[in-house]
Parts: C-alpha cells; sequence; structure tokens
C-alpha cells in the first residue's frame, strides 16, 4: 500500500510569543512555504514571516469607485433620458438631487467588494483542507498557536525538519496527512 | 508590586479568564439546555410577535383604513416607528465601526450584541413603510427596474427613494460586517462541537476558517474598511431619514437642523437600547464578568453626551422660531409646549434631558437597576420625540380649517407591540445560537492593563 503523501509537519505551542518566536526562526533557517494558526490574531506575526502583500483595500476601492459611477451614471440615465419626468420644475439632470443615491451605492459596492474580495484572496469557502486531519487541530480555535511547513518547500525533508521544530520547544509535532 | 499595579489601566475583562475559559464561558452557555427563564422571556416576546402579525394581516387584508390617520395627518405612527427603530439601529454601528476606529478596545465585549441589535432594529423598522405603501405585494416597486410601463422609473429627486437605497444599504452592510466578524467565532463553535448537527452547521457558516495568518491579516484589513465605510454610511442614513421631513416646506421640519438633530437622537436612543440589552444579557448568560460595571460607565457617558446634544437641539429650534420672526413657525413651536399634545412634549423632554442628567453621578452609573430605568425612560422619550414632531407639525398647518386631531387605533398600537415582539424574540434567539461576545476578539484583550510576565522565550 502507498503511504499517503504528507501535506507538511506541523508543530504546537501555547503562547503567541512562542508562534511568533518559532516563526522568525523558522523564517530566518530558510523555510519558505510556512502558514501559522492562531485563534485570534497577533500583532507582528504576518512580518515575523515575511508576508506583506494584501490586495483587500485595492478591491475595496475599485469597488467603491464603480459603485458611485454606476450609481450616478444610472440616475443621469434614468432621469434625464430614459423617461424624463418634470419634478416640481427641476432640470432634468438635477445633479445635487443624484448624490445620495450615488454615496449609498459607493458604500454598498465598496463593503460588498471588501467583503467578496476578502473571501476569494483567503479562499473561501473552504470545504476541505488538510490541517484539520491533525486530530489537536481541533484547538487551534481555542488556545493553541500552531506552525506547519509545507512538505512542498524546497528545504522541506522529514528528518530535518522534525529535528528543527524540536529544537524550537513545541508542545507537540504532528505529521499532516493531505 | 502593588503600586506597580495600580499605575496599569484596570483590565477590561474581570476575572483573570485564560484564553481557553473565554471559549468556554462564551460557548458552554450556548451548548447547556436553556434557562427557566429564557424560556419565559421568549415566550412573552413571541406571544407579542404573533399580536403584532395579527394586526398586520388585518390592516393588510382590511386597508391602511384601519389605522387612525386623516387628510390632515397622513403620517403618524407608522413613520414615527419606522424612524424610532432605525434610530435604535445607530448605536450598534456606532460601536462596532465609529469605537473600532477611535480604538476603544472596551468595545469588544459589546460589539456583537449590538451589531446583532442595529440588524433586529432594521427589520423592524422596515415593516413599517412596506406596510404604508398599502399594497406590500408591491414594495419591489421602489427598486428602479426595467419594467412594462414605460419604463416608469422611480423619482430620484425624492428622498423617499434616497430613504430606500439608504436603509437597504445600512441593512447589507450591517449585516456583512456581522457576519465576518462572526467566522472566528463560528470556527470556534465548529471545532469544540460534540453534536453532530451542530458541527456540521458551524462548520458550513464557518466557511471552512482555519486562523491561517494570512486569513486573519486580511481578516483585520477587511474589519477596518467595512468600520471605515460604516462610519459615514450611519451618518448618512439617519441625515436621509431626517430629509424626509426637511426638505418638506411644514413648520417645524423645515430645518438645516435636523440632519445632526437625528443623528445624536438616533445614537442617544440606541446607546439607551444597547444598554438594556447588555443588562438582560448579561444577567441572562452569566457574563458579567466581561460585560463590567466599567462598560456600563462608559455607555452611559455616551448617553449622557448625547442626551446633552439633544436637548441643545430642542432649545435651538425654540430660538430659530423665535429668530425667524415667521408666525407659522413660532405657533408650531408654541403649539408643542402647550397645544393639546402637550403631555407628549414634556414626557419626550422629562425623559431626554432631565432624566439622564441623573448619569452624572458616579453612584448612580455603578447601580445597574438605576441604569435600566433610566435607559428605558429615555427609549419612551426618544419614540415620543418622533411622534411630537411628526403629528404636531402635520395636524396644526398652515390654515386652521384644516386642523385635525390624530389618535392612534388599537391595530397601530398592536404593530408596535408585534415589532418589539419581534426584535425580543429575535435578541434572544440570537443569545442561544450565536455566541453573544466576540470570542476572538476578546481573547485579543485579555493581556490589556496586565503586566507583561510572560517574556519567557528571551
Amino acid at each position: 500500500m502507498k503511504p499517503t503523501p504528507l501535506y507538511g509537519m506541523m508543530a504546537e505551542f501555547d503562547t503567541p510569543t512562542d508562534l511568533v518566536a518559532a516563526a522568525e526562526r523558522a523564517h530566518h533557517a530558510g523555510y519558505q512555504k510556512i502558514d501559522a494558526y492562531s485563534p485570534f490574531p497577533i500583532e507582528g506575526l504576518a512580518e515575523a514571516i515575511g508576508f506583506q502583500k494584501n490586495r483587500v483595500p485595492l478591491v475595496t476601492l475599485i469597488g467603491g469607485i464603480v459603485g458611485g459611477l454606476t450609481g450616478y451614471l444610472m440616475q443621469y440615465w434614468i432621469s434625464a433620458s430614459s423617461y424624463p419626468v418634470n419634478v416640481g420644475g427641476k432640470p432634468y439632470h438635477s445633479w445635487p438631487a443624484f448624490i445620495p443615491v450615488t454615496f449609498e451605492l459607493t458604500i454598498l459596492f465598496a463593503g460588498i467588494s471588501a467583503v467578496l474580495g476578502m473571501l476569494a484572496l483567503n479562499g473561501l469557502p473552504m470545504p476541505y483542507h488538510p490541517v484539520f486531519n491533525v486530530p489537536r487541530f481541533a484547538f487551534a480555535s481555542k488556545d493553541r498557536f500552531f506552525l506547519i511547513v509545507f512538505s512542498s518547500d524546497p528545504q522541506y525533508n522529514s528528518k530535518a525538519t522534525r529535528d528543527f521544530l524540536e529544537r524550537l520547544n513545541p508542545r507537540s509535532i504532528s505529521e499532516v496527512p493531505s | 508590586m502593588a503600586e506597580a499595579a495600580i499605575a496599569l489601566r484596570p483590565p477590561l475583562i474581570e476575572g483573570d479568564k485564560s484564553i481557553a475559559q473565554v471559549t468556554h464561558d462564551v460557548c458552554a452557555p450556548m451548548e447547556a439546555r436553556p434557562t427557566a427563564l429564557w424560556w419565559v422571556a421568549l415566550l412573552i416576546s413571541f406571544s407579542f410577535l404573533l399580536l403584532g402579525a395579527a394586526a398586520i394581516a388585518y390592516q393588510i387584508s382590511v386597508g391602511v383604513g384601519t389605522w387612525g390617520l386623516n387628510r390632515t395627518v397622513g403620517w403618524a405612527f407608522d413613520i414615527t416607528n419606522f424612524v424610532f427603530w432605525i434610530g435604535i439601529g445607530h448605536a450598534g454601528t456606532l460601536i462596532s465601526a465609529i469605537l473600532f476606529l477611535f480604538r476603544q478596545r472596551w468595545r469588544t465585549s459589546v460589539n456583537r450584541a449590538a451589531e446583532a441589535m442595529t440588524i433586529f432594529a432594521v427589520m423592524c423598522a422596515g415593516i413599517f413603510p412596506v406596510i404604508h405603501t398599502g399594497r406590500p405585494w408591491f414594495a419591489y416597486w421602489m427598486f428602479p427596474y426595467p419594467n412594462t410601463r414605460g419604463s416608469l422609473w422611480v423619482n430620484f429627486r425624492s428622498p423617499l427613494v434616497w430613504d430606500f437605497f439608504a436603509i437597504s444599504t445600512y441593512f447589507t452592510v450591517s449585516a456583512m460586517f456581522w457576519f465576518i466578524g462572526m467566522l472566528p467565532d463560528l470556527a470556534t463553535i465548529r471545532d469544540r462541537a460534540t453534536a453532530k448537527w451542530r458541527r456540521r452547521l458551524a462548520g458550513l457558516f464557518s466557511l471552512g476558517w482555519n486562523g491561517s495568518y494570512r486569513a486573519w491579516q486580511r481578516y483585520e484589513v477587511v474589519y477596518l474598511m467595512l468600520a471605515g465605510l460604516g462610519t459615514p454610511l450611519v451618518i448618512s442614513v439617519h441625515t436621509i431619514v431626517s430629509w424626509d421631513f426637511a426638505t418638506a416646506v411644514l413648520p417645524g421640519w423645515h430645518a438645516t437642523i435636523f440632519p445632526p438633530y437625528f443623528v445624536a437622537g438616533a445614537i442617544f436612543s440606541g446607546m439607551a437600547m444597547v444598554l438594556t440589552l447588555m443588562i438582560i444579557a448579561r444577567k441572562l448568560m452569566r457574563l458579567e464578568d466581561y460585560i463590567t460595571l466599567r462598560h456600563i460607565d462608559r455607555m452611559c457617558k455616551l448617553v449622557i453626551t448625547t442626551s446633552g446634544i439633544v436637548g441643545l437641539a430642542y432649545g435651538t429650534e425654540f430660538f430659530t422660531a423665535l429668530y425667524s420672526g415667521s408666525s407659522y413657525e413660532q405657533f408650531v413651536f408654541l403649539n408643542r409646549a402647550l397645544g393639546p399634545l402637550f403631555w407628549g412634549y414634556w414626557t419626550m423632554v422629562g425623559c431626554n434631558v432631565f432624566v439622564p442628567q441623573l448619569l452624572w453621578f458616579r453612584r448612580v452609573r455603578a447601580y445597574v437597576p438605576a441604569v435600566f430605568a433610566i435607559c428605558i425612560l429615555v427609549n419612551v422619550g426618544m419614540w415620543f420625540e418622533r411622534f411630537i414632531i411628526i403629528v404636531t407639525s402635520l395636524s396644526r398647518d398652515f390654515i386652521p380649517a384644516n386642523w385635525f386631531h390624530y389618535a392612534p387605533t388599537r391595530v397601530e398600537v398592536a404593530t408596535l407591540l408585534g415589532s418589539f415582539g419581534l426584535f425580543f424574540t429575535l435578541f434572544l434567539l440570537f443569545c442561544r445560537f450565536i455566541p453573544v461576545i466576540a470570542v476572538a476578539e476578546v481573547k485579543g484583550v485579555l493581556k490589556y492593563g496586565k503586566p507583561r510576565l510572560e517574556s519567557a522565550h528571551e
């Protein structure tokens, strides 16, 4: 029988400070494909691993601009072109009156893009993820902190990586089947 | 050592909790059987909900003629209730968005419940204009869609159309904000569930959240984005609600003071409602360590601040009327204070301006029953504020021959009670099935005000 290919090697820590320190050391040791899991956001963790890129703000900005343009142009087309109605002698293109709806649609589109953008960039919804194969990973949403080195990392070697993780003084180490 | 501890800020969460304890304290009451108190509260709320449902079914089948409206007063109880409920919702967004931007970290204990309150309040608010259309099955006509009548579009110069866009945007963004904030906690419920159905359900709604640092980073940014979008949004929503009145030419409505006056009033009434709900929830779910007396104290300070703004607005309205030299404007305000609805006006001033002054005293802010009573009175007062603004201006306008009195019918009162039933039913269900406290956020502030003892790895 062929053994299941490994997804990575996972170490469990007790405190956020331990996790940040471990992530930093793994990053310095040259591991590139690593990930860290925690029950709440930890300041400095992303910097320790070296992940900076975040495209959520850009997606939100684009959503907002599209929303604002949609809102204004829709009102202009409807009120001045498709079916012009004289309301109290106001001009057909009465732009001050179009501002509230333009504003609301800017916010609506920006908000929806921010949320959908975050979900898409995070790959959510995600029905299956190998880390959940480790029974102890259930504590990752409670009070434990996990560091994983993926088997796809060029430096990954089941013996050496395990030794490296041992030296970080974790609570436990587990292999993650994919 | 003792002196060093005094110099620190007092912790936000009491009882020296560990991270695991937070999860347990918030999740355990949801997994246990509901208490008798909860059942009693739910049954009472649900009976009011049924009363409201019966009243709505009746008025839709018979028509809006079952209301006390007449040719002079064409807007009264329904718009009062609409503005009242929308206002209630605004405190939730204040706590979740504005206090987040101001880095008020104490908000973590109350933001989940406050956001829930916003969503339920907007639902209650939405009922009234929809019924008032008379033919609620055509409510979708408010949406500009291509149709076979021309296409005949909505009039974008009307504040009522702006209102439709504002309220629906507000509801959508609030619901997304709430759901995104809940993702990590749903993952917590999923991971600790023993019952299979609970794990399945929480797993479905948590979207497979695993707490990876990349996910957390994007999550924090999207939270900031939504807070930044929610802040101008909440101000715009009540501004637009106030334009429903301010763009009309009626004396007492046609005033530039309306937008800030309405926004302050909304936050005032909403804060009082948040406090009411928090005082109930901390008792029902035994969360006294999380929603502490210091939280209540801070919210009381927001109540008294907004009470001051509202009081100033009442005074400014009278001054503007006097200074305008318009006899119609002057008459409206004299009529409010001394006319047939004088008792409503003085209930409003008493509850909104005089009663909250008690909160200046630290001992009153620390005595929960007193705070609870004051908050109930503030809500009564704020309901009367909208009623007085709407009814007094309409019932006695320019020509005395048109004057007519308005009184609500039993059907209208039953609908209002029904909206309270809906609100509390939803809130009690929320307390049972969703973590009342943002677990992941509270874990992040546990160390607040504590000496940093664990630097063991150095």
